[in-house]
């Protein structure tokens, strides 16, 4: 092997190369050539790091300098000055918000710094094109320990004894999932990886393909040899190109090292994995659903069997993060798994971080790490100094936990109770400026356009509660609305089939648990406390700020501003749209954002003279 | 490519070992060569391909090799510092191809300092 004296870890995951990566790699291998330096300086394409905000990224091995937000333009003096002369181009590195000095070192950055990598552990270290890279991070070396020195029960009883739990939902434990499929009748057995990652917005099952696609791999040949399988597959969500890529690669490697097919590593063991491409659908994310997908029937859930089969044999399904998971737990040991994380979740989750926070982006944490950590030492803080106000969490049919409960610790178990979920690790910060009611609302209106309509209850109660709550942020909310709601809630949970059904009222019950004086406002008052519902808030100039420069009156589009030249304006309320043009407008803030209060007492007349 | 085998598998490792501990950072020498403009044109360059060159010959794997701007002492270059972990940083001036061997072979390897060449031991103290 060639030795360099350094690696320029430049990050080709999605993220990075929709903001030019592979044209940065190119203008830096050529610039490296121009100073003769190629032999002395690799470039080496990574998977995703998680800070796609600040792609494309790259990291200055051994010295772990971080450069963000690159350009081709930057490539010349980061070679000339960094790679030549051994002087970091400040310019290039993080700077977290409201600091003056950058940050040069990733594992100083508080982003990375509260992070423990145990499924994302070669993340940013290897080359997911290179099967030899991933051998070089021990990789396939729990499936030679377990091929070679254990028996199909003990790699099962090493797996519950490390307390792995499902990743891509119900957390459901793997070892007794495993240990069930093994004893189940029937020849030959599956094992799919679930790689259709439906969220919005997630991308952890992605960026864990994308990086390190042979530990996924690794995981699903040690779960066939415990379970006894023969063949797998990754089914994979057909909008994502580049994981595809490169899972097709790493498979084919694997194959052409033995690692996958006939006399795994020179042994009596048969394995192989295909990819299947995904329907598209949230639904089909769903085990039963995917099922059906895999066998070309249309990917819809059917009444769930006792025990999950393919073909009519038993398939074991696992997600993609609990696949990746595998190989360090062999290969480290349950009990050094079981020491990370709380009591009943054990080990790390991925989370995507989105929302109002400043640092975004896709995060590995222990279990049982509070909601504050991840909020502000990883996120940040808020963005633009504004109040944090609640965290929505489990994907589109999670629930919203506010604020005051900020010290909560995240794990299965106390996200459940606070009436959220796990799910599949979604993580959205929201500030004082989102309307939680519209939250909801939002929430809802997906879920309905997903409902696959097979239930009743799924197909007719998710459109209505979402009409509801559509009407409530429209300001024709009645009285009696909250409780109507909460009995559709438990209607829908009672008679729904699947996993969408059964949680797709979590939205409304826990917003309305945490913020029913929101709702109370809306219906009662007509007022939207944060004023993101335009028919409850109104827009006014403050009087003591304006100056009258006249930059609003010009910029309404529906000439609802008066006021002559240097004297103070006024918005007419009954002309005004709530366009929002002049409050983004005003140099002086001067336009400020009010609550509707009014009003009150003529709503609550007039609700008490319509019937609810 | 044939089929590997479990002790397959721990040669790939092996063969990999230099280019993972350079990517982690771990290292059990340090090796700085100056290249500010100063040190480049005093021929720093070479000595930076002298070192790249006993690396891959002598398979030394947890060396780090690196680069930094100008060390305020021109009149000196070619210069390089080493770190053995553990132990001051020394820094050595006016080198040439036989004493980067030298250096490399005594110091990088073995531990120990070539006081010959060695400008001081420790870096400069600020303050
Ligand atoms: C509507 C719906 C969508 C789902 N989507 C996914 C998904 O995209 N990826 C996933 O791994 N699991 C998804 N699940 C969970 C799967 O049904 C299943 O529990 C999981 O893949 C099992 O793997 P695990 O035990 O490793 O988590 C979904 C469930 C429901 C109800
Ligand atoms: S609960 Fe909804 S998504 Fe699930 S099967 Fe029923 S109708 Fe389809
Ligand atoms: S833009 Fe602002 S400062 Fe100017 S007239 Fe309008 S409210 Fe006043
Ligand atoms: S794709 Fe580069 S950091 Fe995510
Ligand atoms: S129309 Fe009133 S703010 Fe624009």
């Amino acid at each position: 092997m060639k030795p360099y004296r350094m690696h320029l870890m430049l990050c080709t995951g999605t993220g990075c190369v929709s903001n030019k990566a592979f044209r940065i790699r190119r203008v830096l291998e050529e610039t490296l050539a121009k100073h003769q330096l190629q032999d002395e300086i690799a470039v080496v394409p990574t998977g995703c790091n998680g800070f796609c905000a600040q792609g494309p990224v790259m990291v200055v091995q051994p010295d772990g300098i971080f450069y963000q937000m690159l350009a081709e333009r930057d490539v010349a003096e980061l070679v000339e000055e960094h790679f030549l002369k051994g002087r970091p181009v400040r310019r290039l590195m993080f700077t977290p918000s409201g600091e003056r000095e950058p940050v040069p070192r990733m594992s100083d950055i508080g982003f990375f710094g509260k992070q423990r990598l145990v499924a994302l552990r070669n993340r940013g270290l290897i080359d997911p094109e290179k099967i030899e890279d991933y051998i070089a991070r021990d990789g396939y070396a729990a499936l030679a320990k377990v091929l070679t020195e254990m028996t199909p029960e003990q790699v099962i009883e090493e797996v519950k004894q490390s307390g792995l739990r499902g990743r891509g939902g119900a957390g459901f434990p793997a070892g007794r999932k495993w240990e069930s499929r093994r004893k189940a009748p029937g020849e030959p057995k599956y094992i799919v990886c679930n790689a259709d990652e439906g969220d919005p917005g997630a991308f952890m099952d992605r960026s864990i393909i994308e990086s390190d696609p042979h530990s996924v791999l690794e995981g699903m040949v040690i779960g066939a040899y415990a379970i006894g399988a023969s063949r797998g597959y990754v089914y994979i969500r057909h909008e994502y190109p580049l994981a595809v890529e490169r899972l097709d690669i790493a498979i084919r490697q694997a194959r052409e090292f033995g690692l996958l097919g006939t006399g795994i590593l020179g042994g009596g063991f048969d394995f192989d994995i295909e990819i299947r491409r995904g329907a598209g659908a949230f639904v089909c994310g769903e085990t039963t659903s995917l099922v059906a997908s895999i066998e070309g029937q249309s990917p819809e859930p059917r009444q769930r069997p006792p025990r999950t089969t393919l073909w009519g044999k038993p398939v074991n399904i696992n997600n993609v993060e609990t696949w990746a998971n595998v190989p360090v737990i062999l290969l480290r040991g349950a009990a050094w798994f079981a020491s990370i994380g709380t009591e009943k979740s054990k080990g790390t989750k991925v989370f995507s971080l989105v929302g109002k926070v400043r640092n975004t982006g896709l995060v590995e944490v222990p279990m049982g790490i509070t909601i504050r950590e991840v909020v502000f030492d990883i996120g940040g803080g808020l963005a633009d100094g504004k109040r944090f106000k609640a965290i929505q969490t489990g994907g589109p049919s999670g629930g919203c936990i506010p604020a005051s409960l900020q010290n909560l610790p995240i794990d299965y178990e106390q996200l459940t109770e606070a009436g959220s979920m796990m799910g599949s690790g979604g993580l959205i910060v929201m500030d004082e400026s989102d309307c939680m009611v519209d939250v909801a609302r939002y929430f809802l209106e997906f879920l309905t356009d997903e409902s696959c309509g097979k239930c009743t209850a799924c197909r007719e109660g998710v459109p209505v509660m979402y009409r509801m709550l559509a009407n409530i942020c429209e300001g024709r909310g009645t009285q009696g609305d909250i409780e109507l709601l909460e009995e559709l809630s438990q209607a829908v949970i009672d008679a729904s089939l699947c996993g969408l059904g059964k949680s797709a009222p979590n939205p409304v019950l826990s917003t309305l648990r945490y913020f029913r004086d929101e709702y109370q406002a809306h219906i009662r008052d007509r007022c939207c406390p944060a004023c993101v519902c335009k028919p409850l808030f109104h827009y006014l100039i403050d009087e003591d700020i304006c100056n009258g420069c006249g930059a609003c009156k010009k910029s309404c589009p529906h000439e609802a501003i008066e006021g002559e030249a240097k004297s103070v304006h006024r918005i007419l309320q009954d002309q005004c749209t709530k366009c929002g043009a002049c409050f983004d407008v005003c140099p002086k803030d001067a336009v400020t954002k009010n609550p509707n209060r009014i009003e009150t007492r003529e709503s609550r007349e007039v609700d008490e003279l319509v019937p609810a | 490519m044939p089929k590997l085998t479990p002790e397959d598998l721990a040669s790939i490792r092996e063969r990999m070992a230099r280019t993972m501990s350079l990517r982690e950072g771990k290292a059990r020498a340090h090796v700085t060569v100056h290249l500010g403009t100063c040190g480049i044109a005093a021929g720093a360059r070479d000595v930076m391909r002298v070192l790249m060159n006993l690396l891959e010959q002598r398979d030394a794997e947890d060396i780090l090799l690196t680069t930094s701007g100008c060390a305020g002492l021109c009149s000196c270059e070619p210069m390089m510092t080493v770190e053995v972990k553990g132990q001051a940083p020394v820094k050595y001036v006016h080198l040439d191809e036989a004493k980067t061997v030298q250096i490399f072979e005594s110091h990088v390897l073995v531990g120990k300092i070539v006081p010959e060449y060695a400008l001081a031991v420790g870096s400069e103290r600020v303050g």
